[in-house]
């Protein structure tokens, strides 16, 4: 326990005279007027798409959207669109074939087109991420304006996996070209189900 | 010449290519600066960060133990290390006891700064950088340019060619789409073959014990989900109080290092995988000794974005590799003398001194006065170049006498109009290296202000 000991005492020995933290209970960035309208357009600029649609049509947008990316192997917790049998996946290793992950949204936040995911019903985290193409589906009613009031309702998994997802997987690393579909999702349509 | 100095010369050779760098790092500057005026309140969310960040490290002891005692209820293992050394034996030693011969990284300019990848190496594990940038120095064995974009300097041609030899694509292919698909494929084998996954941390949460890790390739997420072991390494200064503290850091990050309103990814670490094992490896390697320093100690709250880089006239210029340290331009000619001022002497004087760089930091570090703070502590410690400490000495006894100041002057105006070429423009005019000097006024200001009947 020497370097713990070291390193906390000689912190504390350099520790700065006291600086208040500031309060940031209930602030707000910019208001959008039309959430929706605003979370769109956020995400077509990060490259994705968003579909507005209802209850009783997600099924079949769902189903279009596997149909367009000409996706075999489906790996989905929506059960709107069944894929296949997740649970007989003993090691994550195995979901490397997966063509679309269907993942439930907790929050979108209308500034940037980020969408909250958990791994909550998720057997293996990586299935996100190892999928060729990306689908989350989220209700209109979670809708935030920004992080700050993404921060104040999201409730972080402890101990647990979270991540604000927005976009398909990107890169810029070549010449600053940006070039979509590095390690994660090539595509990321995001349905928000009035 | 100093080492930066003679770095850029050789950098500034291929007027080209420099040009093209210039353009390359001004037009991400570009972006930001769009991402910023989206942001009404964007110089709001920069004093929130900044008095934050001031508060995380006035308690930052009580915060790392609220941290490790958080991290530690969710299951993680915390480990500490004094300096880079500590670190390294710590992360091997992790790896070793679990077998590792494989591992995956995201980017973690911290173990960069450790030096941990040879570190391993050497000792027979095989090392994966999974950011392409990063994957595509680390093949080319050369150390990341820029904190962001690791491989800014290189040109489409460049990684092509290294993409044929090393990874088998066709001669001559150099599309980026062509070249990040062929990285993709070679790097998915690596994921599914690595025994642990390592990734650097941009903010660990004292109250939750959690750690947020962005990227926009996806790389850390993967890179941990795959292999049942995780090791997380952060600096001591990447605390932040509170859960709520992530929407002014998020809301930040993205925008000023790339103009992107967030990352691709923003994953949030609590606790081991289940089935898994997670290790949090904190570590020191000079920061306390920076902490003890008013006039130093705001630099410890980068959030590392890269904006100072990019809008810094020396960096586009001299490129990253001139620097001579893992963390290049403005903020790196901060830190690294921090560790070592004899070493790095030479970067407190990359910089035009032109503020562009804290008019750009989104946690309102005062970049360029520290720049000049460290340009006094060098010459204090004898450390200065003949050069400058000689023409600082003169310049001191010139200034502070007005006679002599006055004499110097018409003696200037003179040598400037009859000495020849050949001594004006020696080795000693470093001004006149590239430059001409300028043509001699007649008289002095003073001479034509009394002229004109002033006072």
């Amino acid at each position: 326990m020497g370097s713990r000991e070291d390193i906390l005492r000689a912190i504390r020995e350099a520790s700065p005279p006291p600086a208040p933290l500031p309060d940031l209970n209930g602030r707000r960035g910019q208001k959008s007027g039309d959430l929706a309208a605003q979370f769109t357009l956020s995400v077509e600029e990060v490259g994705g798409r968003c579909v507005r649609t209802d209850e009783a049509s997600l099924p079949e947008e769902l189903r279009a959207l596997a149909q367009s990316l000409e996706a075999k192997i489906i790996g989905s917790i929506v059960p709107q669109l069944p894929g296949i049998d997740l649970s007989a996946h003993v090691i994550p290793h195995t979901l490397a074939g997966v063509d679309l992950a269907v993942l439930p949204g907790e929050l979108a936040v209308a500034e940037n087109g980020a969408v909250w995911i958990t791994e909550a019903g998720l057997k293996h985290r990586a299935l996100f991420v190892l999928a060729q193409h990306l689908a989350l589906v989220v209700p209109v009613s979670r809708l935030v304006n920004d992080m700050h009031e993404a921060y104040e309702k999201v409730r972080l998994p402890r101990p647990g996996y979270g991540c604000f997802v927005s976009g398909p997987s990107k890169t810029a690393d070549i010449e600053q070209s940006l070039v979509i579909g590095a390690h994660g999702a090539r595509s990321c349509t995001v349905f928000l189900v009035e | 010449m100093n080492e930066h100095a003679q770095k850029a010369t050789v950098f500034l050779r291929d007027e080209a290519r420099s040009a093209w760098h210039d353009n390359a790092v001004w037009w991400v500057r570009q972006k930001r600066d769009r991402a910023q005026h989206s942001v009404p309140e964007w110089e709001e969310l920069r004093s929130l960060a900044q008095r934050i960040k001031a508060h995380a490290l006035s308690r930052l002891a009580d915060y790392l133990e609220e941290f490790e005692r958080n991290a530690r209820a969710l299951g993680a293992h915390v480990h500490w290390a004094r300096n880079a050394d500590e670190h390294n034996r710590i992360v091997h030693g992790i790896l070793r006891d679990h077998g590792v011969q494989r591992l995956v990284k995201s980017k973690s300019m911290l173990t960069e700064e450790c030096h941990l990848n040879p570190y391993l190496i050497e000792r027979g594990i095989e090392v994966v950088d999974t950011d392409l940038g990063e994957r595509i120095v680390q093949l080319l064995r050369e150390p990341p340019s820029h904190i962001v974009m690791p491989a800014i300097h290189l040109k489409k041609e460049d990684i092509g060619e290294l993409f044929h030899v090393q990874l088998g694509t066709p001669k001559g292919v150099s599309d980026p789409k062509a070249l990040t698909e062929a990285a993709r494929h070679h790097l998915r084998s690596k994921f599914l073959a690595a025994q642990a996954g390592l990734t650097g941390v941009n903010f660990a949460i004292a109250e939750t014990g959690g750690l947020v890790v962005c990227t926009n390739e996806g790389n850390a997420d993967l890179g941990v989900a795959l292999p049942p072991l995780h090791i997380a390494c952060m600096g001591v200064e990447k605390i932040v109080p509170r859960q709520q503290d992530l929407g002014v850091f998020l809301r930040l990050l993205a925008r000023s290092a790339t103009g992107q309103s967030i990352t691709t990814y923003s994953a949030h670490f609590h606790g081991p995988r289940p089935g898994g094992e997670l290790h949090i490896v904190i570590v020191d390697h000079g920061r306390s000794k920076l902490l003890a320093r008013s006039e130093f100690r705001r630099s410890l709250s980068c959030i590392r974005c890269g904006a100072c880089l990019n809008t810094c006239p020396v960096y586009r210029r001299s490129g990253g590799h001139s620097y001579g340290v893992t963390v290049p331009g403005p903020i790196g000619s901060v830190l690294a003398p921090s560790i070592d001022a004899e070493k790095h002497a030479a970067l407190p004087f990359a910089s035009s001194l032109c503020g562009s760089c804290t008019d750009v930091c989104p946690v309102r570090i005062d970049l360029h006065h520290q720049l000049l703070a460290w340009r006094g502590e060098i010459a204090a410690q004898g450390l200065l170049p003949p050069d400058k400490s000689i023409g600082a000495r003169v310049g001191r006894i010139v200034l502070s006498h007005t006679w002599l100041y006055r004499m110097a002057g018409s003696l200037a105006r003179f040598a400037l109009r009859v000495l020849p070429r050949g001594i004006l423009y020696s080795r000693l005019n470093a001004w006149g290296l590239s430059r001409e000097l300028p043509v001699p006024p007649a008289k002095s200001f003073r001479a034509q202000w009394r002229a004109r009947g002033k006072p």
